[in-house]
């Protein structure tokens, strides 16, 4: 592996700040993310909850990024927006040249479907569904016919090598398989971001490891991934670390900077 | 979503929770059933009434002119009762009158009745139901010869004293014998047997295989009717249309003949078996709408039990819906799979519900006279009404799981 190769996908901080400082306009089409000054509110019973404060955030396609932070620093409030499943209070979010932060639910959906591949921490499977179908159903909102959805379902589990897991349902597989049919739903619509929350949260190490190396792999075959975490280690595998503390960007560095400052 | 794959979904959905849908469907089931055996069975009484009046009483395409109706609905008042004992009596010279005006193609027969008693060299009694009828009654009523022969019309015109007998009478009388040629008596006239009827049955409790016919001149019709007039002289007319054309004949005819002034009510009595029917058809009626009350309830029970199971479906299943929205389902997504489900699971409950009304109505039809007979358009209706219940009862839960937050659905249990 070549750190040459991962250099050329990353963007550099003067790239980041000129697409971000030009508020209002469309980003240039090598941006999958560009957020703008992203604020969220919950209004907790009259006391309004500041969760995110003015978040700039740029990602160039291709990047592998990880977004730390401890809890409360607004990281799952990031995630929940980045994923199009809730709405900014204030701020511009470009995802993949639209913006998205002022479309409707129905649009949203679409969204969703077209353009994110989520992986979640409780891997979220349908429990009375097979992994084939559960892989498909993206696909079934997304129109694709029965005959074309399954093909591609099958495809992409076979991409994480549980061809021969199709037909299985999610209590009769492993934590990391559980996991591995969830990256395979996430990938069967060809998304624009892979958008994993705590992706080993509920797995032992060496699972771990084997999801990392799966993320790995789809990072350098191109993907564009976006991993949250609240752990050091793990967010030491992505390319690129953001640091998140009281709904603020308190650092933006690469991992080898990142690594350097956290273990010393 | 497409339809069928929500339509798959729901069936999942019920594989996994047989014994509370089952409940889920004893409401729509019950309804269903109801529906479908009270339907089935006024249905059954309305085929009985209509072969009956329709076919074996009174003919297709014929109507009657007597003295006064002899198919009433209801009670008949004591003025009105009195107003048509008032009434004159039809007598031969009217039947000629209006046979003489009648058009070419239609059919027209004296018919009198009447119970007489009757006995042959191998039995005596019970009584016959005697018809003194013109020769064309055979042709008209569709009274169908099993042996020998109807008799002729110049047998009717001579009032010759010979007789067709109904399969009853035969067997009574004639014990194990061919009666062809044998000798009855009405009050002690000899009238010989020249026909059989075939066997024809029972309407409304009177036994048609006791009758006996014999040509209206013959002396039987003093038996009938001592005053020589005519009970009623039946009209059968090719179409519908002509029935119509020759009553208004009759009508003017007889009006005439009896000098009615214009406005004056008829003081005779025009009888189709259509106007018979239609005193059943309003009994008929009033029997669906009375029998529709037990299915109604069965039907809003079911609903309100099927959307408390789709609330709660709803709230069991919040995860599910937010991982179906995160994975791009729109809010009408989600609202058809719980309104596909609702209404799978109520079309499922009308489909049993149809098998055992169904088995209802055999049930009934078994331990009753009254044929079953289960009309199309109430299985339609059950299956649409299934749907319908469905569907109502689901919106308020489906639009419920629409408006689900994502992210808080997502964090569900």
């Amino acid at each position: 592996m070549s750190y040459q190769r991962m250099d050329a996908a990353l963007s550099s901080t003067d790239e980041r700040h000129a697409v971000i400082s030009s508020a209002g306009v469309t980003p240039g089409k090598d941006w999958v993310i560009v957020t703008r000054g992203l604020r969220r509110d919950y209004d907790m019973g009259g006391e309004v909850v500041h969760a995110l404060r003015g978040v700039d955030l740029a990602v160039r396609r291709n990047e592998y990024v990880a977004i730390m932070g401890p809890s409360g620093s607004g990281k799952s409030t990031l995630m929940n927006l980045i994923g199009c499943l809730d709405t900014p209070t204030a701020g511009e979010y470009w995802l993949n040249g639209s913006l998205v932060s002022s479309m409707s639910d129905d649009e949203l959906a679409r969204v969703r479907n077209r353009e994110i591949g989520f992986v979640f921490q409780t891997f979220n499977l349908l429990p009375r569904a097979s992994a084939l179908h559960n892989v498909e159903l993206p696909l079934v909102y997304a129109g694709v016919a029965a005959a074309e959805r399954r093909r591609r379902a099958a495809d992409a589990l076979a991409r994480v090598q549980l061809g021969d897991r199709m037909e299985h349902r999610p209590n009769e597989l492993s934590g990391g398989q559980r996991q591995r049919v969830a990256i395979a739903r996430a990938l069967v619509n060809d998304p624009a971001i892979l958008l994993a929350d705590e992706p080993t949260g509920n797995l032992d190490s060496q699972t771990s490891d084997e999801i990392m190396r799966i993320f790995e792999q789809l990072a350098d075959q191109g993907q564009t991934v976006i991993m949250v975490t609240h752990e050091a280690d793990i967010a030491a595998h992505a390319r690129r670390v953001v640091v998140l503390r009281d709904g603020r960007i308190s650092s933006d560095e690469r991992r080898e900077q990142f690594a350097a400052r956290v273990t010393t | 979503m497409p339809l069928r794959d929500a339509i798959v979904l729901a069936l999942s959905q019920l594989r996994v929770q047989k014994l509370k849908s089952f409940f889920t469907l004893i409401g729509v089931m019950i309804g269903v059933m109801f529906l479908i055996g009270v339907v089935s069975i006024v249905e059954g009484m309305g085929r009985y009434v209509q072969e009956g009046v329709g076919g074996k009483l009174l003919g297709v395409n014929t109507f009657t002119l007597r003295r006064r109706p002899d198919f009433t609905a209801g009670n008949v008042t004591e003025a009105t009762w009195r107003e048509w004992s008032r009434r004159p009596r039809i007598m031969r010279e009217d039947v000629e009158a209006v046979a003489a005006v009648l058009p070419a193609e239609d059919a027209w027969a004296v018919d009198n009745s009447d119970w007489v008693d009757a006995q042959s060299r191998f039995a005596r009694s019970p009584q016959v139901l005697a018809h003194a009828a013109s020769a064309s009654i055979f042709a008209i009523k569709h009274l169908d010869i099993a042996s020998g022969r109807a008799y002729s019309e110049q047998e009717a015109k001579f009032g010759k004293p010979v007789v067709v007998i109904g399969q009853e009478v035969a067997d009574y009388y004639f014990p194990g014998l061919n009666p062809i040629g044998r000798e009855l008596r009405f009050d002690g006239l000899p009238y010989r047997v020249v026909g059989v009827l075939e066997k024809q049955g029972t309407v409304f409790g009177l036994p048609l295989d006791r009758q006996v016919f014999a040509p209206d001149l013959s002396p039987l019709a003093r038996l009938t009717n001592p005053r020589g007039d005519v009970d009623g002289v039946i009209v059968q007319s090719p179409t519908p249309a002509g029935v119509q054309e020759a009553q208004e004949i009759v009508r003017e005819t007889m009006r005439s003949r009896h000098q009615l002034r214009p406005g004056v009510e008829d003081d005779f009595a025009l009888e189709s078996s259509e106007s018979a029917l239609s005193a059943w058809a309003k009994i008929q009626r009033i029997l669906v709408i009375a029998g529709m009350v037990l299915p109604a309830i069965g039907l809003v029970v079911g609903a309100i039990v099927i959307m408390n199971i789709m609330l709660m479906a709803v709230a069991q299943r919040t995860r599910e819906i937010g991982i179906r929205k995160a994975l791009g389902a729109r809010r009408r997504d989600i609202l058809r799979q719980f309104l596909v489900e609702a209404a799978t699971l109520s079309v499922l409950g009308a489909i049993v519900g149809i098998a055992l009304g169904v088995g209802l109505a055999h049930a009934i039809a078994a331990v009753s006279p009254l044929p079953s007979s289960v009309a199309l358009w109430s299985v339609l209706l059950a299956i649409a009404l299934g749907a319908g219940v469905g569907i109502v009862a689901g919106i308020y839960p489906a639009s419920r799981a629409s408006k689900l937050d994502p992210v808080v659905a997502l964090r569900a249990e």
